[in-house]
């Protein structure tokens, strides 16, 4: 028995995706549906779907980002990552970057014909999974898969970003709100004394040895004018200066986390950007 | 600073001294009849002497009044006409050189001796300064008309502009798809329901086609595109949207700016209801306050930051769109002051978490208000 899990924030569509899912792959039992990305995350860690649908624009956390959550957090020992299967209205750039990632993905209005091509490719690679599974071989081979899917995940995201990188000049100087100024001043922190950005709500953090300030600019917007030489993505939420990386450390979950000189926090390194640190 | 300050038009400048001469050629004439001593032959050189030094004084001398002091030209750099005491003094500055200089000038050039030089110089003068202020009057009116038509063409040219961008952001192809995959869905289990939904659909692409044409349209259709709109949006949102539009009978007829409110609703759904796991609800309603309207569309959504973000942004400000404080509002803005000038107000409040409440007050229309 294959199980699925839905997300989609418009209840009749999520239905509809349930209905069309129910003819063209009988024996597949969807266990829930989920109305936005963080709660699609909590069900799809508690329920070990072997399907998960997800639609891109969902409240609170997209589906992009559900994913990218979902595979840092899932564990691996309990059995494979869910395969992936996107789904959207109209996102002419997130598609193009779906098939050079070669990521599963269905349009709106979901049409039987296409869906029958993704239930096949879905199917083929559960097959594929159960067969190494038979062979005594699954963590490998979940192993393999979760960290696949985090290098398809990684890529697509780089994919969608909105600038290329070296399009924009790179930045010298963040101009940063001085808290409690209420705006009126602006202190400019040199890019070099950076130790970490960190995305927090509409805002990025900014740590640097004496301290911390506030750049109201997203994390998404703010990366393509870093040089990706000199700063590193190491989590949807954090970029670090890849200078001040001390060390380095893997858990017992395979989960990696690193340390800077000059600041006694640990960050989270996200399976997505794992591949940096794989000589260790 | 500002290089179009002592940018000259050539041929505008062309232009102007040749309608000079032609001017002065008939200034000529005048003072021959006046003083048929001399001859025209002298007199022309006088009476282009005095008037070319005129208008060399003003066409130039008018470069150093700031712009902002000036009235728009016929290009948008170009330096129209100084408004107010300034285009005065220049006139009389500039029919002070002409006289003084132009009669010397011409002396020169025609080898006369001072004491021969003119006739009646009180005359001469009053018939320099008629013309002067004859030849003025008629460059700041031409001047003013070239100015206001660039300011119509531009004004034509903002408003297709907007229209397109209300077109585009009311086509969304995501909405489309969306409502097409909902509609999808509803033929197979609610055929009558995908009817209705059709309609409004229907309604709704028709009525934002009409309105990037027309000018103004009853409130009560307003609220009937608004009703159009959330009901397609109800169908796809379920439980998470609950709206209600209330429209007092009196004031259907009063007209408005096509999809005026559309914009806001539509703000408050994508930026105030859609980030929300349970959604919330929107309220549209009109009323009447003295001699104003008063329309007012509230969520209960996200809400943002009110006035001017804290903080410093880095880079290009392309996050309209994902910002919730772009097009929406800056467009609204932009509508109400072309379509009332001062007598229309748009006020907006919002706190994070506590919803957003979008205040439009417009002049009542009716004259023979009860």
């Amino acid at each position: 028995m294959t199980t699925a899990l839905i997300a989609e924030d418009e209840p009749l569509l999520a239905a509809a995706l349930q209905a069309e899912l129910a003819r063209a792959w009988p024996e597949l039992r969807v266990l829930a549906i989920a109305g936005d990305g963080a709660s699609a995350v909590e069900q799809a860690l508690a329920l070990r779907p072997d399907v998960l649908f997800l639609d891109i624009r969902m409240p609170v956390m997209d589906g992009l980002d559900a994913a990218a959550e979902l595979a840092d957090r899932w564990d691996e020992s309990g059995g494979p990552f869910p395969a992936l299967a996107f789904v959207t209205a109209y996102d002419q750039y997130a598609v193009r970057a779906f098939e050079t990632q070669a990521l599963d993905y269905v349009l709106k209005p979901v049409r039987p014909e296409r869906l029958a091509r993704t239930v096949q490719r879905l199917r083929a690679a559960r097959a594929g999974i159960s067969a190494t599974g038979s062979a005594n071989e699954a963590t490998v081979a979940s192993d393999t898969s979760l960290q696949a899917t985090a290098e398809q995940l990684h890529r697509l995201l780089a994919a969608l970003q909105p600038a290329t990188p070296g399009t924009a000049p790179a930045l010298r100087q963040l101009p940063v709100g001085t808290p409690g100024s209420g705006g009126a001043t602006i202190r400019m922190v040199p890019i070099d004394e950076v130790l970490y950005l960190q995305a927090a709500d509409k805002y990025v953090r900014v740590v640097t040895a004496d301290g911390e300030h506030l750049l109201r600019t997203p994390l998404k917007e703010l990366l393509p004018q870093l040089d990706p030489q000199q700063f590193w993505q190491v989590h949807r939420a954090i970029v670090v200066r890849a200078d001040a990386i001390d060390t380095v450390q893997r858990d017992e979950a395979g989960r990696l986390r690193l340390s800077l000189r000059g600041s006694a926090e640990w960050l989270a390194v996200s399976r997505l950007y794992a591949q940096r640190f794989k000589a260790m | 600073m500002q290089p179009a300050r002592f940018r000259i038009e050539w041929p505008s400048v062309l232009l102007h001294g040749l309608q000079v001469l032609a001017f002065c050629c008939v200034i000529a004439v005048f003072t021959t009849i006046i003083w048929p001593d001399p001859g025209y032959m002298r007199q022309l050189v006088f009476s282009n002497c005095i008037g070319m030094l005129t208008w060399l004084t003003i066409e130039f001398g008018r470069l150093l009044v700031p712009p902002e002091h000036c009235h728009r030209g016929p290009g948008s750099s170009s330096h129209g006409w100084p408004r107010g005491w300034r285009g005065l003094v220049l006139t009389a500055a500039g029919i002070a050189v002409g006289f003084l200089g132009g009669t010397r000038l011409a002396g020169l050039l025609l080898g006369d001796t001072i004491q021969a030089r003119a006739h009646d110089p009180t005359l001469a003068l009053l018939v320099t300064i008629a013309a002067g202020i004859v030849a003025s009057f008629y460059f700041h009116a031409r001047g003013r008309q070239a100015g206001l038509q660039a300011d119509i063409a531009a004004a034509e040219r903002d408003a297709s502009q907007a229209r397109l961008m209300l077109l585009q952001s009311q086509l969304e192809p995501h909405m489309l798809f969306n409502t097409l995959a909902n509609l999808r869905a509803l033929i197979g289990v609610d055929p009558a329901a995908a009817q209705r939904m059709l309609d409004h659909l229907d309604d709704f692409l028709r009525s934002t086609l009409a309105a990037s044409r027309a000018s103004s349209h009853p409130l009560a259709a307003e609220f009937e595109r608004l009703r159009d709109y959330l009901a397609l949006m109800a169908v796809r949102m379920g439980p998470r949207l609950a709206f209600e539009l209330r429209l007092p009978d009196e004031l259907g007829q009063q007209p408005v700016p096509p999809l005026l409110l559309q914009p806001l609703v539509e703000n408050a759904i994508r930026h105030g209801l859609e980030p929300q796991r349970d959604g919330g609800r929107i309220d549209v309603s009109a009323a009447r306050e003295g001699d104003r309207l008063v329309l007012e569309v509230h969520d209960t959504g996200a809400g943002f930051e009110p006035g001017a973000p804290p903080g410093p942004r880095v880079g290009p400000d392309g996050d309209v769109g994902s910002q919730g404080t772009g097009f929406g509002l800056v467009q609204l803005r932009e509508r109400v002051a072309s379509a009332y000038g001062d007598r229309g107000r748009v006020e907006i409040q919002s706190q994070p978490g506590a919803g957003t409440t979008v205040r439009i007050a417009l002049p009542l229309s009716s004259p023979g208000w009860p």
